[in-house]
């Protein structure tokens, strides 16, 4: 079976109809929207990739990651410190970017797996490791200390250093989001994306089968930091600076993992809709809080939307909207 | 080594035991309530600096001390604890971790931004005549409010664990947190010890967080900060595990006083995630607590 068909098995008609309009939407989007759309969907694609990314690891493998900002992070030192003190542009830096974060990635799994830690136990090692690099960084003179790392902001377009605006940061994001997407789907169709399920549902019981525990993931984990590294490095060539601060902060960590729950975890467009309602929600709070002029209002409708939503929807939005919308996606 | 090293050595470790001493008491609320419950408090940080809050609004508007204003904020926060308990996080009770874990992070939002929305950002602190006086032991000198605070916070450790062992419904709670099964079969309102506990867990890090108003002031950023903070003392300790919690205070509070005094005070929580990282993978089960195997 050729692997578009192995891909699309199983999907309505209509789902790929739909996703199709979707695509073509985003590839002209730019057209259309103004500057302010196109920084509020490069926002949702953001979101939606790194979700993806940490989707892998919970969603799919069932391990409780709170520490993803590692990897985001990492990926996004590595490849704007070589830049920054050795000219070495993004695309070469990448890859020694995406190499430190896989290698975190599988010390921080190996070990927690190796010690079988699990759930929270596992979740605050990932936070640990997370806030010790956050300080080594903090205290780290090449990486610019807490002081932070500047990109010298161009304002002409150089594709081969990844300098430019916001059309270039939008169709890379957009290329990373429909990437990461494919790449999930053709994960989940795959043996290992079932063991990955099996490990989920009961890792005793998919060990007493034969599926491989501790090798499938040590997969997750790899790919999943070695994805989240990525959106590392296109973050700091977009926003032109890294603070241990926030590179680092647990709030960073935090933010990668609500699109996916929210959304609903262990599915595709989990992480997209959740990005889609997060990102709306926010935008909508900070007009609001404009007008209520008290610091803390937006997140403070921020606060009641999650509560909302994880109190009446705690198994996310998507699986409630695909069925109001028809598309019985074959889950998992 | 010399005598003027030997002796601030000496200094930073007494400070670290009295800091300890609360956050034993702050550490020993998140600790009940996962022990109970099983139920892990992201907001716990957030509940504690809501206490520091009150306990500053008290002695700025109604110029009554934290000493004074402790109680009824122990008093407050239970039935706040209780109310929650049984509206909002019953439902979540046994549900999977990460749907609990945006419950509570929903929950420290609201709380952080409100004392965002009421306080504004800027840091508070007060000021007493006792902040300037210090008791003197040998070559020793300790910090009045440091003691005191210390103090307090072991007697209502003390009145913790007499309510565990000594009152019936103390005695409830700690048969559903062993066996739920075997409470509910005979006859325990399981519900109700929950929404007790959660309520003890709250009154405990409100205290402490009156206590610790009168040694460092609060600002709204630091309520993640103490969130991570109680994490990293109750696992080091032992979940569940009273005496580690308390131990773990101490035991987080005198590495924080010491690596500030060795290394740099920026790098003091190094030590301390350092610490949580050896004792997750060696031993999960914490210091203090009993292994479950």
């Amino acid at each position: 079976m050729s692997l578009v068909r192995r891909l699309t098995d199983g999907v309505p008609p209509r789902a790929l109809w739909a996703l199709g309009f979707l695509l073509a939407g985003l590839l002209v989007a730019p057209a259309v929207l103004g500057k302010y759309g196109l920084s509020i969907l490069i926002l949702i694609l953001y979101f939606a990739y790194v979700g993806q990314a940490w989707n892998i690891m919970m969603g799919f493998a069932g391990q409780l990651s709170l520490g993803h900002a590692l990897y985001a992070g990492l990926g996004g030192y590595v490849a704007a410190g070589l830049f920054f003190h050795y000219g070495i542009g993004p695309w070469a830096g990448v890859f020694a970017a995406v190499a430190a974060a896989a290698a975190a990635g599988a010390i921080v799994g190996y070990l927690g797996f190796r010690f079988s830690l699990a759930g929270v136990y596992f979740a605050l090692l990932t936070i640990a490791f997370s806030e010790f690099t956050r300080l080594a960084f903090d205290h780290w003179p090449w990486a610019g200390g807490s002081g932070g790392l500047f990109l010298k902001v161009d304002a002409t377009v150089d594709v081969w250093n990844l300098r430019g605006g916001p059309l270039l940061f939008y169709y890379l994001i957009l290329a990373l989001a429909v990437g990461a997407f494919i790449l999930c789907r053709a994960l989940l169709e795959s043996r290992l994306g079932r063991y990955w399920l099996a490990i989920r549902e009961d890792a005793e019981a998919a060990q007493a089968v034969g599926v491989p525990v501790l090798r499938s993931k040590m997969i997750a984990v790899v790919i999943s930091a070695a994805l989240t590294a990525l959106a590392g490095v296109w973050n700091a060539f977009y926003y032109n600076n890294l603070f241990p601060e926030t590179a680092f902060a647990m709030g960073r960590s935090i933010e990668i993992t609500l699109a996916p729950i929210i959304g609903g975890l262990g599915t595709l467009f989990g992480p997209v809709v959740g990005a889609v309602v997060l990102t709306g929600l926010g935008e909508v709070f900070t007009d609001a809080s404009e007008y209520f002029q008290i610091p803390g209002m937006k997140q403070i409708f921020y606060g009641l939307a999650l509560l909302v939503i994880v109190m009446y929807r705690p198994a996310g939005v998507w699986p409630w909207l695909a069925e109001r919308l028809g598309f019985g996606e074959r889950r998992p | 080594m010399t005598a003027d090293f030997a002796l601030s050595l000496a200094q930073a470790v007494t400070k670290g035991l009295l800091t300890g001493m609360v956050y034993g008491l702050m550490a020993l609320g998140l600790s009940v309530i996962f022990g109970v419950m099983r139920v892990v408090n992201f907001a716990h940080g957030e509940i504690m600096v809501v206490g520091m809050y009150l306990a500053w609004m008290a002695f700025e508007y109604l110029q009554i001390t934290p000493m004074l204003s402790l109680p009824a904020i122990a008093a407050l926060f239970f039935v706040l604890g209780y109310a929650l308990q049984r509206t909002v996080i019953s439902p979540f009770i046994g549900r999977p971790e990460h749907q609990q874990f945006l419950l509570l992070l929903a929950i420290a939002i609201l709380l952080v931004n409100g004392c965002l929305a009421i306080a504004g950002p800027d840091s508070r602190s007060i000021q007493m005549e006792s902040q300037f006086e210090s008791y003197q032991l040998g070559a020793l000198v300790f910090d009045a409010v440091r003691l005191h605070a210390a103090l307090a916070a072991v007697a209502i450790a003390g009145l913790l664990w007499l309510f565990f062992t000594r009152t019936r419904i103390g005695k409830s709670i700690r048969a559903a947190a062993d066996n739920n099964m075997g409470a509910l079969v005979v006859g325990l309102d399981v519900r109700r010890l929950y929404a007790f506990t959660f309520g003890v867990g709250a009154a405990c890090v409100g205290a402490a967080g009156a206590l610790m108003i009168t040694i460092i002031p609060v600002s709204p950023f630091l309520a993640a900060e103490y969130t991570l903070l109680a994490f990293v003392i109750v696992i080091v300790g032992g979940l569940g595990s009273m005496t580690g919690a308390l131990m773990g205070g101490l035991l987080i509070g005198v590495s924080e006083a010491v690596a500030g005094l060795l290394i740099q005070p920026s790098l003091k929580s190094m030590v301390s995630f350092g610490l949580l990282i050896l004792v997750l993978l060696l031993r999960p089960q914490g210091l203090f607590g009993k292994s479950s195997t």
